[in-house]
């Protein structure tokens, strides 16, 4: 029997260890074709990513939901708000 | 074991002639069967598109036939696919012939989108198919002064066409005397001008050089054509008397008709190209999911790991080695100069400033690009 669920699974995009296109670049091509509501999670071991992120949500109206930093791995979780 | 190839351009090809080589005994033998399906019966040259772009290529240059590209040993078919049956293990193609195997590639490449944004399409010009290169030639032959504006949508194919199609332009419009009336604002998606750290820094004194204005955190939302100006999806506006375009890419329509992954783009394990959920279906080029750049060098080096793995699948059984996330691109600089950057998922680019000798090799692998293509290079 299918199990209802509260959200959508997180997408998440590993980013590690990637110089080009960048991670905030990765963020903003998967948001254009996420839904509203979903949440997408970016992985970087760019140290950079944990401003730049946030920095775009804010400008552009998204949710950050958290940053944490594990192992030189930069975990950023934003939803897509509108 | 019947090894399908879908896509016959970079990545197919390359991956294509390098299992046939590896293979060789194999496919004498019967043991092995390699068939590549692909949706045009020539290859075209992409980065040529640039030098179309500015007068200085003509389209003929830039197409072989495919199967002249291909060794001996290698079935090559015309007949694009529909619907990819990947838990059966086959594929259905347009001729309505369906095709078995026991190992597929799909390497079915990207392709822009400016219809995706409002006003995009009609009122700017873009390098990334042969009509577009032919308008933008057109276009800039025709344009007078003004301002140039070049806005960049993500994901896009080649992260090196924003700078080279800045700098060239200049050079174009500078070599027919136009320097004075022409100003340049380059706009870009994030924090500063270029994904690559070290070739924004190097972008940025050849802007202060050149007096080229930027503003960056500029995603394209909008144009108005009327009103000639372009709108961000963070609230500012760039006003324009031309719009260069970088439009945003997606994969191709069928991979996501058939839920192989949304905008076309097929998730795979970054290291061994194995589509998502399976262990003999793989994904290379630009239409993986993996966070690197949708360039042919990235479509190169995949080619070469995952030949290598597919032929120990079929010597041995089992894979053998792991794609490292490494890429190489030429930046055309202008002023006949070109510099490179080379990187993967552990070392960052570092990229040096632009020689003249570097932008003759660059010219030179234009042509040597079919030797590439056939593997040999
Ligand atoms: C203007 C421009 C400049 C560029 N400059 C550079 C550069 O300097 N350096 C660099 O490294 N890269 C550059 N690139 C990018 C490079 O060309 C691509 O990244 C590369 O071609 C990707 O290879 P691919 O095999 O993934 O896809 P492609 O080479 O695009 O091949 C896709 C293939 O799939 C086939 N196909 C499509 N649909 C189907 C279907 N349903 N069934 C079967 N076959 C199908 C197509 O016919 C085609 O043969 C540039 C691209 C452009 C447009």
């Amino acid at each position: 029997m299918p199990v209802a669920r509260a959200s959508a699974p997180r997408k998440v995009i590993d980013a590690r260890g990637t110089f080009c296109p960048g991670p905030l670049m990765e963020l903003i091509a998967a948001m254009k074709i996420a839904e509203v509501g979903d949440e997408i999670e970016v992985l970087s071991s760019d140290r950079g990513s944990a401003s730049d992120i946030p920095e775009w949500i804010r400008k552009v109206g998204h949710e950050l939901m958290s940053t944490s930093e594990q192992e030189g791995v930069w975990h950023v979780v934003v939803r897509k708000a509108k | 074991m019947r090894i399908l190839i879908v896509g016959g351009g970079m990545g197919g090809t390359i991956l294509a002639n390098n299992l046939a080589r590896r293979l060789n005994n194999e496919l004498k033998t019967g043991k092995a069967r390699i068939t590549m399906l692909s949706a045009s019966d020539k290859h075209m040259y992409q980065p040529g598109l640039l030098y179309v772009a500015l007068g200085r290529m003509t389209p003929d240059e830039l197409y072989r036939d495919q199967a002249s590209l291909l060794e001996p040993g290698i079935e090559f078919h015309v007949d694009p696919v529909d619907e990819f049956q990947l838990d059966k293990n086959q594929v259905k193609a347009k001729s309505g012939k369906t095709y078995g195997y026991d190992l597929i590639a799909i390497a079915t490449g990207s392709r822009p989108v400016p219809e995706e944004i409002p006003g995009l399409a009609e009122n700017s010009i873009n390098v990334y198919t042969e009509e577009a290169a032919l308008k933008f030639f057109q276009t800039i032959s025709r344009f007078q002064g003004g301002r140039v504006v070049i806005a960049v949508g993500v994901p896009h194919k080649c992260p090196m066409i924003p700078p080279e199609v800045t700098f060239t332009l200049y050079d174009y419009f500078k070599n027919r005397g136009l320097a004075d009336k022409v100003s340049f604002h380059y706009t870009y998606p994030i924090g500063r001008l270029h994904s690559l750290e070290p070739v924004s820094k190097w972008m940025e004194g050849e802007f202060a050089q050149r007096g080229i204005t930027s503003e960056t955190l500029f995603n394209i939302k909008e144009v108005d054509g009327k009103k000639r100006v372009v709108r961000s999806l963070e609230g500012s506006e760039a006003k324009y008397d031309l719009l260069v375009a970088v439009p945003a890419h997606k994969g191709m329509e069928v991979i996501e008709k058939n839920n192989l992954g949304k905008g076309g783009w097929i998730p795979v394990d970054r290291n061994r190209l194995n589509i998502e959920g399976h262990t003999n279906a793989f994904a290379l080029g630009d239409t993986t999911n993996i966070p690197i750049s949708k360039a042919g060098s990235t479509a190169h080096f995949e080619a070469e790991a995952l030949a290598e793995n597919l032929a120990s699948i079929v010597k041995i059984g089992s894979p053998t080695r792991d794609y490292d996330g490494k890429v190489f691109c030429f930046i055309e600089a202008g002023k006949d100069k070109a510099t490179y950057a080379m990187f993967n998922y552990n070392n960052p680019p570092d990229p040096k400033p632009p020689t003249k000798s570097i932008h003759w090799f660059k010219m030179a692998y234009n042509q040597l690009y079919w030797t590439s293509a056939r593997g040999l290079l």
